[in-house]
């Protein structure tokens, strides 16, 4: 499984890909939308890990793109913020709220998550 | 007593607004009570005093004139009444005296048959006499033994021989009886004259001016131009004796006039010099038996203006305490819902801010989870840092701190989302618990004891999550600062009916005095205004409890703790959906 974490929060998601590759869970990271874009064109993921807030281009409008272009790819969000309407938005686009992480991440449960995808 | 008084007390009473400042005015429903009451009852009361007084003054002066007008025509027709009588029997006397000789009337019989046709015909004649020029009585009939009797020094007898006719004022006379004569003289051929003399009946006259219709303690009686009494009175002396008071001056007519008798006793007299005879009528009224009628209407005037005024008063007191009462319950309402919108509104921005501030800490905070996550990895995952347990542990500490530091930052969330409304289902067990999270630290410190008591399957409500938090923090803060250190604090759900389901919030703490219980509820009231409490908090709850389609009530007991009921709605009937779709929509 190869997963793209996206957060404008640099040592964030640096520190969580090095740990995701402990776990033999193949991660690269950019830290905003264009980036993320550019990743895509080079490269095929399964899932992306997606901040909701970012700077440029948001979270959900991310999402939005990239599954358009790419139907198979599932995503997960994450905020810091967690406000009804983030909550609404992100549980409609990821089609539940199972799939919405409030910050600070547990690795564990971002494992679970990514397993119950890899499930499906 | 002054329990009643406070009892009656309407409740703006001892209102002040200590937030109006220079406005203060404008909110003292007291002062605007006052002035309500006094314009009101001043426009209404006074023009029904003075009419009341205006018709007082009215009444009494007619009655008082009318009085007058009475004395004046009794006095008047008695007068004539008298004059007739007397000028009856003196033109009798004096026809006889033309009609029959000198020796005629010297016939004794002749004499007793004149007086017999004189009682007979006019009534009133006692005797009758004849005297010769020497004063000695010639003849007489009657029923005292006067033949004989010298009359040429009584005064009377002089009297007649100036006038030729005399009607005398009472006096003893040779009989020893008090009596009033008249007397004619009459020329002889010879140059010698006669005197026919006749005694009246004084109580015949008495009688007239007894039987005279007068009121109670009124007087009716004759006095001589000397005040000597010539008919008894009731209350001035008998025949003979003089009056107490000055003989009234002489007037061609009928006169009337106040007095006042020796004890002070208004009175009113009236007087007529009666034509052609020494005597003077006089006619004494009390003015208090003349104005009985006048009290009569007075008392009921009075009594009229009396009941008047206070059913004046007391609608005036009624309609402006009400209106009053309105108005100030009007403006407490305006303010309490000012300050709702405000509180709600500093709570909004309080939920902002800590949503803002759990984000911006969330971030860093995420860093150190990671990071010191690495380095668990770094232990689990690479040889060389594997078995140093002493780091292990201390990353282990690193990141349940950082979890409780997380907990912290997502319950700020949860809470700051809950500001805006939303009705939802709501687990009330897990609801009560989360809010009592945060109370945890400091029941640990104070060693307070919660319990939350609830069924196994608990049905959730329909309800605002934000409401309902907001509603049971305030009540647990209340709870904790009413009770001392070891206290307990005692929960229970449980279902009330098939609609709704009633939660009790019990402490032992200090418990609320019963002055204070009727206005824990109202905006404002607090007891601890001191130690900076608002008197909003209670208030808001209830209005919460309210808007969430529930009640809220209160039961204390001073010294062993209070208990708070709240009944919630499984279901928000339309009403207060619609209520929470408007405010949302704004």
């Amino acid at each position: 499984m190869r997963v793209l974490l996206i957060d404008d929060e640099e040592e964030l998601v640096a520190t969580l890909a090095e740990r995701l590759s402990f776990r033999d869970i193949d991660a690269d990271w950019v830290t905003n939308g264009h980036d993320a874009l550019k990743k895509l064109n080079n490269a095929a993921y399964d899932v992306a890990v997606v901040d909701v807030k970012m700077p440029g281009i948001s979270g959900i409008e991310l999402k939005r793109m990239m599954a358009a272009k790419y139907p198979k790819m599932r995503f997960i969000f994450v905020t810091g913020h967690g406000s009804e309407e983030d909550f609404k938005e992100g549980s409609e686009e990821v089609g539940g709220a199972g799939f919405y992480l409030v910050k600070p991440v547990e690795i564990e449960e971002l494992i679970t998550k990514l397993d119950e995808i890899a499930k499906q | 007593m002054i329990d009643a008084i406070n009892r009656l007390k309407p409740k703006f009473w001892d209102y002040r607004d200590a937030a109006a400042g220079p406005r203060e005015q404008l909110f003292n429903f007291r002062r605007m009570w006052k002035l309500a009451i006094f314009f009101t009852a001043g426009v209404t009361i006074i023009p029904l005093i003075v009419l009341a007084v205006v018709d007082y003054q009215v009444n009494k002066n007619s009655i008082e004139s009318e009085n007058l007008l009475r004395t004046a025509r009794l006095v008047s027709n008695t007068q004539r009444t008298i004059s007739s009588f007397l000028t009856e029997r003196m033109a009798a006397l004096d026809f006889i005296a033309g009609e029959k000789t000198f020796e005629t009337l010297n016939d004794q019989e002749t004499l007793e048959k004149l007086l017999a046709n004189l009682k007979k015909s006019f009534g009133g004649f006692i005797d009758i006499g004849v005297i010769d020029s020497s004063g000695t009585q010639r003849a007489y009939a009657g029923p005292y033994k006067l033949v004989g009797k010298d009359y040429s020094k009584q005064v009377w007898y002089k009297e007649v021989l100036t006038g030729g006719v005399y009607l005398s004022e009472v006096f003893l006379g040779f009989r020893h009886v008090p009596h009033r004569i008249i007397a004619v003289k009459r020329d002889l051929s010879n140059g010698f004259f006669y005197v026919l003399r006749a005694a009246l009946d004084t109580k015949k006259l008495d009688t007239l001016l007894t039987d005279l219709e007068i009121g109670r303690g009124g007087d009716a009686f004759m006095i001589d131009r000397q005040g000597i009494l010539q008919t008894p009175s009731v209350s001035h002396g008998n025949v003979l004796e003089k009056i107490s008071f000055p003989v009234p001056e002489y007037a061609p007519n009928t006169r009337v006039f106040h007095g006042v008798d020796s004890k002070g006793k208004q009175l009113i007299i009236g007087y007529r010099y009666i034509t052609g005879t020494p005597f003077i009528l006089l006619i004494v009224e009390q003015q208090r038996a003349l104005m009985e009628p006048w009290y009569k209407i007075r008392l009921e005037l009075i009594a009229f203006s009396v009941i008047s005024i206070i059913v004046i008063l007391s609608v005036v007191i009624g309609m402006v305490t009400y209106l009053i009462n309105k108005i100030y319950v009007a403006d407490q309402t305006r303010i309490a819902t000012l300050h709702q919108v405000e509180y709600t509104n500093k709570m909004a921005s309080i939920g902002r801010l800590a949503a803002g501030v759990a984000h911006e800490i969330n971030n860093p905070l995420a860093i150190i989870n990671e990071k010191a996550g690495l380095i668990k990895d770094f232990i689990a995952f690479k040889k060389e840092y594997a078995g140093d347990e002493r780091l292990a542990g201390l990353v282990n500490v690193i990141l349940s701190s950082v979890k409780r530091a997380g907990t912290i930052t997502k319950r700020l969330l949860s809470f700051s989302r809950n500001f805006e409304i939303k009705i939802q289902p709501v687990n009330l067990k897990v609801l009560i618990e989360e809010v009592l999270s945060f109370m945890a630290k400091e029941a640990e410190y104070r060693q307070i004891n919660i319990s939350v008591k609830a069924p196994e399957a608990i049905q959730p409500v329909e309800s605002d999550r934000g409401k309902l938090q907001e509603i049971f923090l305030n009540l647990f803060n209340n709870a904790c600062c009413a009770m001392n250190n070891g206290g307990h604090l005692d929960i229970s759900i449980m279902p009330e009916n098939t609609d709704f389901v009633l939660v009790t919030v019990a402490d032992d703490g200090c418990g609320i005095p019963k002055k204070d219980i009727e206005r824990i509820f109202e905006p404002f009231f607090s007891t601890k205004t001191k130690e900076g409490g608002t008197g909003l908090g209670l208030s808001l709850t209830s209005n919460f409890v309210r808007e969430v389609g529930g009640t809220l009530s209160v039961e204390s007991d001073l010294g062993k703790g209070t208990i708070f009921k709240i009944t919630l709605p499984y279901k928000m009937n339309k009403k207060i959906r619609g209520m929470h779709a408007s405010i949302t929509d704004r």
